[in-house]
């Protein structure tokens, strides 16, 4: 029997009697990361790893009943056995694996196997079953080292800084921005960051990961930094009046979607820089196949295609329709945009 | 290669005109002769015949990169180009090519027309597998034709012109010409040797201002001849040395676009320069701007596109007449010279003058100006009788006075279902204008637009949505409209802090990339006087305003 079934609620175990970030309240909720698409307020319980409980606190509110766990560490539900793994995604996103009658399913949420000094490296759990993301599932998606990035986004803040130019990074306000300030070199100049940033920081340093320093946008150091500093923003704060402070600007986005030009052509971007939180098509057959997993289910992406694939050369794959969205182009979570 | 690539992605990172053009103009410096000449070759968007077949390189995609056609395809449809896809499937191998544009072009791409399927296979992939990215990505758009570097070519020859010194009319005027894309073609497009060039360029054009009704008591009707409006596109027809140039207000020439005038001045007399406005024209009226603009931008004028679409040159102006320079003489003894030349409009013709607008009231001048619609014209010409053919524009001597007082161009960012008879269609769209490099919606316009046009419009829509917002589609930014409306005013409550009154759109600029579209400081250059404080943003994100 199918250890995980798909409700209208979300991602059920019905032998344990709870749901995997699911998209309507329900009793027990296992949540793999904070971001909006899988995590939602108006749960009764949350259960995620340890590292993540704090920022998953701002997602769904500070009053939220949630309890975290050290990663692999198994707890029992209903005979079930649940424990969460590293998926490096962002501070404390985990893999779901759940055991059950020798059965063992995972669920990965959304995860990268590259290397991310901001957050825990992602950990290869051998499985029967294997759910896997698949955002960046087409082979066009095939990620550079990241440090070869850092060097870019540098190169193209000092030159901005001899322009008299603020340098604008447009990134996710939570893993991404936490991320660019793990690989940039603070030395270049003074950081600042939107209040969306600002709020997530605390709880990555006291996880004790390296971030260069930055410091909230205020208005004076706005009007003291801006033509030198590199301002790390969520994409919806493009064309706010906020913005326009930091004139004249560079503005530039980092995310994966920058890998095709016209993305980034279309929202007047002066620079598009590959940097993903998610697998790359390599990554991904490769995680998939280290596994070991007999069966594969594939969502959030293109499942169809990877299902195509996954079954041509010779594998057990099928699509679970979830409502988890990714990393959009546009940046849609309301949250982040009100934030400042 | 790696130069050109470099101005590429130069080109390709920013949107400020100047910095493309510094880009362009420090590659014209630093390039040699013969790949600046493949550069400009291509940059002029020239294309060299295709040697392969779209299906011969997916096939070879498939085969270099190791996934099947279905999922190259898959891929093509998130990228929305091929050469592009291909560029990111195939990875490089350990050898790379380090070779000059001029020398890719001539040993890797021209000789594969004359060779066998397989011998193309072999140098196409090999080369592939050599190249880095965006380098791959340069050779195949070099092989497929379609190259489109986000670089219009006014600013390609604003550059060249910076670069070499040599005026931009002049350059416009050798680049239309055949020239030999090698080092010496080069060297002859950019020579700072002119004398041979000046015979064929065209006298600034002299332009008109914007009529102020309530000023007309300051103003003698009699003094004025009154004219029509042409809604066409305003040219200079040249013909020195038996050699015919039509060029447009934009320095551009356009004689290749319009075969049938370069036929019917064969018979004008030599050392001769009318101006005027070339129209579509058929059965003794003018058509919609609409269909002028689809015998634009053509590289073959084909035979059934002139008889559906024939064109006529309406002249208004005599500026030059056996080599003498007209442009001081008076505009009333100009005209007359100029109809003892040319026919009046009559059946067939393709050159022709057309009388004055009798008026000796400025009621009555008016009254033209409310027929203009029923002549498919934009409005009259208000021109003193005694004037001189200027340069630029100067005070006091000709008016424009449109029906539609104000028009702008704008960018379709927007659009929804409309109702009714439509209701399946996208109609009811939101336009926006550039603000710095930001596009801000200014306004919502359903009405004017031909059914065929709506048609082509809806189907741009659904192939080209990036988000939807309920019932709303955004649309990628490409298509550009002239928008009409009859006054504007400060506007809080809009995100662009103006507001238009009736808006509609009035034409299909197809002709115009959005790089072209109006920006916010010329819209609120439009506000009245007593509006001076510049409006500023609203900070909340209104993203549908309806405008009026
Ligand atoms: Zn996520
Ligand atoms: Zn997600």
């Amino acid at each position: 029997m199918a250890l995980l079934t798909l409700t209208t609620k979300g991602l059920y175990c019905e032998a344990g009697d709870f749901f995997i970030d699911p998209w309507e309240s329900v009793e027990r909720a296992v949540i793999t990361h904070a971001h909006s698409d899988h995590a939602r307020p108006g749960m009764k319980a949350y259960l995620t790893a340890m590292s993540g409980k704090g920022v998953l606190h701002e997602r769904v509110g500070a009053t939220a009943k949630i309890e975290g766990i050290p990663f692999g560490q198994t707890v029992e539900m209903g005979g079930v056995k649940v424990s969460l793994h590293p998926a490096g995604h962002l501070l404390g996103s985990s893999q779901v694996r759940v055991e059950h009658k020798g059965e063992i399913w995972v669920f990965s949420g959304d995860y990268k196997t590259q290397p991310d000094p901001s957050c825990e490296a992602f950990e290869l759990v051998r499985c029967n079953t294997f759910i896997t993301e698949s955002t960046f599932g087409l082979p066009i998606y095939q990620w550079d080292d990241s440090r070869v990035l850092y060097r870019e986004v540098e190169d193209w803040w000092r030159a901005n800084q001899v322009l008299g130019r603020t340098s604008v990074l447009f990134a996710y306000a939570l893993g991404k921005a936490q991320r660019v300030l793990a690989g940039v070199d603070p030395e270049v100049g003074p950081i600042l960051v939107h209040g969306s940033v600002n709020r997530f920081l605390p709880h990555y340093e006291a996880a004790g990961m390296p971030l260069a320093k930055a410091e909230y946008a205020t208005p004076e150091l706005i009007k003291q930094h801006k033509g030198r500093c590199l301002l790390i923003a969520p994409s919806s704060v493009q064309g706010t009046t906020w913005l326009k402070r930091f004139q004249p600007c560079s503005l530039a986005f980092a995310s994966g979607w920058m890998t095709v030009r016209g993305n980034r052509r279309r929202q007047a971007l002066d620079r598009g820089f590959v940097l993903s939180d998610h697998v790359d098509w390599p990554s991904l057959m490769e995680t998939i196949k280290a596994t070991g997993a007999e069966s594969i289910g594939v969502t959030h992406g293109y499942a169809d295609v990877v299902v195509r694939y996954l079954k041509e050369q010779g594998n057990e794959a099928w699509v679970l329709k979830t409502e988890f969205e990714g990393e959009s182009i546009q940046e849609v979570d309301s949250r982040e945009e009100n934030a400042e | 290669m790696k130069r050109f690539s470099q101005l590429f992605s130069e080109i390709d990172r920013t949107n400020r005109t100047n910095e493309k053009v510094a880009a362009l103009v420090s590659y014209f410096n630093e390039a040699e002769a013969a790949d600046a000449a493949w550069a400009l070759y291509f940059l002029t968007e020239k294309r060299l015949s295709r040697p392969v077949t779209g299906r011969q390189l997916l096939q070879w995609a498939s085969e270099a990169s190791g996934f099947d056609p279905w999922l190259l395809e898959e891929c093509y449809d998130r990228v929305g180009d091929f050469a592009e896809t291909v560029a990111l499937l195939v990875s490089e191998g350990d050898k790379i090519l380090d070779e000059p544009l001029s020398r890719m072009v001539e040993e890797y791409i021209l000789p594969l027309t004359d060779m066998g399927e397989s011998s193309k296979r072999s140098i196409i992939v090999d080369t592939w597998m050599q190249l880095r990215k965006t380098e791959r990505l340069l050779f195949m758009k070099m092989i497929t034709g379609g190259f489109r570097m986000g670089v219009a070519r006014t600013l390609v020859v604003r550059a060249l012109a910076e670069s070499c010194g040599v005026d931009k009319a002049i350059l416009s005027h050798r680049l239309m010409g055949a020239w030999q894309p090698d080092a010496e073609g080069f060297q002859r497009i950019v020579s700072t040797n002119t004398s041979d060039d000046l015979g064929a360029l065209p006298y600034p054009f002299y332009l008109a201002y914007p009529w102020e009704p309530e000023k007309e008591e300051s103003f003698d009707v009699s003094e004025y001849r009154i004219e029509w409006k042409w809604d066409g596109i305003r040219s200079q027809l040249i013909k020195r040395e038996g050699e015919v140039a039509l060029w447009s207000r934009g320095e551009e020439l356009i004689t290749d676009q319009f075969p049938e005038l370069l036929l019917a001045a064969a018979s004008l007399p030599n050392g001769l320069v009318l101006d005027g406005e070339i129209v579509a024209w058929s059965g003794g009226e003018v058509m919609p701007f609409g269909e002028l603009q689809s015998r634009l931008g053509r590289k073959r004028v084909g035979a059934a596109l002139m008889q559906a679409i024939p064109v006529a040159f309406v002249t208004y102006d005599l500026l030059e007449v056996e080599g003498d320079d007209l442009r001081t003489v008076e505009l009333d003894r100009r005209i007359k010279k100029l109809s003892e030349l040319i026919p009046p409009q009559q059946l067939g013709a393709r050159i022709f003058t057309v009388p004055e607008l009798k008026a000796s009231s400025w009621g009555n001048v008016s009254k033209w100006r409310e027929k203009a619609a029923d002549f498919k014209t934009e409005g009259v010409m208000i021109k003193r009788r005694s004037s001189a053919y200027g340069v630029g524009r100067k005070k006091g001597d000709w008016f424009k006075w449109k029906v539609d007082p104000f028009t702008i161009d704008a960018v379709l960012v927007y659009a929804q279902q409309g109702h009714g008879r439509r209701a399946s269609l996208y109609t009811d769209y939101t336009f926006a204008v550039w603000d710095g490099k930001e596009l801000v919606p200014v306004a919502k316009a359903y009405s004017g637009l031909t059914d065929k046009e709506i048609r082509k419009v809806d189907a741009f829509i659904k192939k080209n949505t990036t988000g939807r917002k309920g019932p709303v589609r955004m649309v990628k930014p490409e298509l550009v409209f002239e928008l009409a409306f009859e006054g504007i005013r400060v506007s809080s409550r809009h995100r662009s802090g103006v507001a238009f009154r009736f808006p509609r759109i009035s034409r299909f600029r197809t002709d115009k990339p959005i790089e072209e579209a109006d920006t916010l400081e010329t819209i609120c250059a439009l506000l009245p006087p007593q509006a001076i404080s510049q409006p500023t943003r609203m900070n909340q994100l209104e993203l549908f305003p309806d405008a009026g």
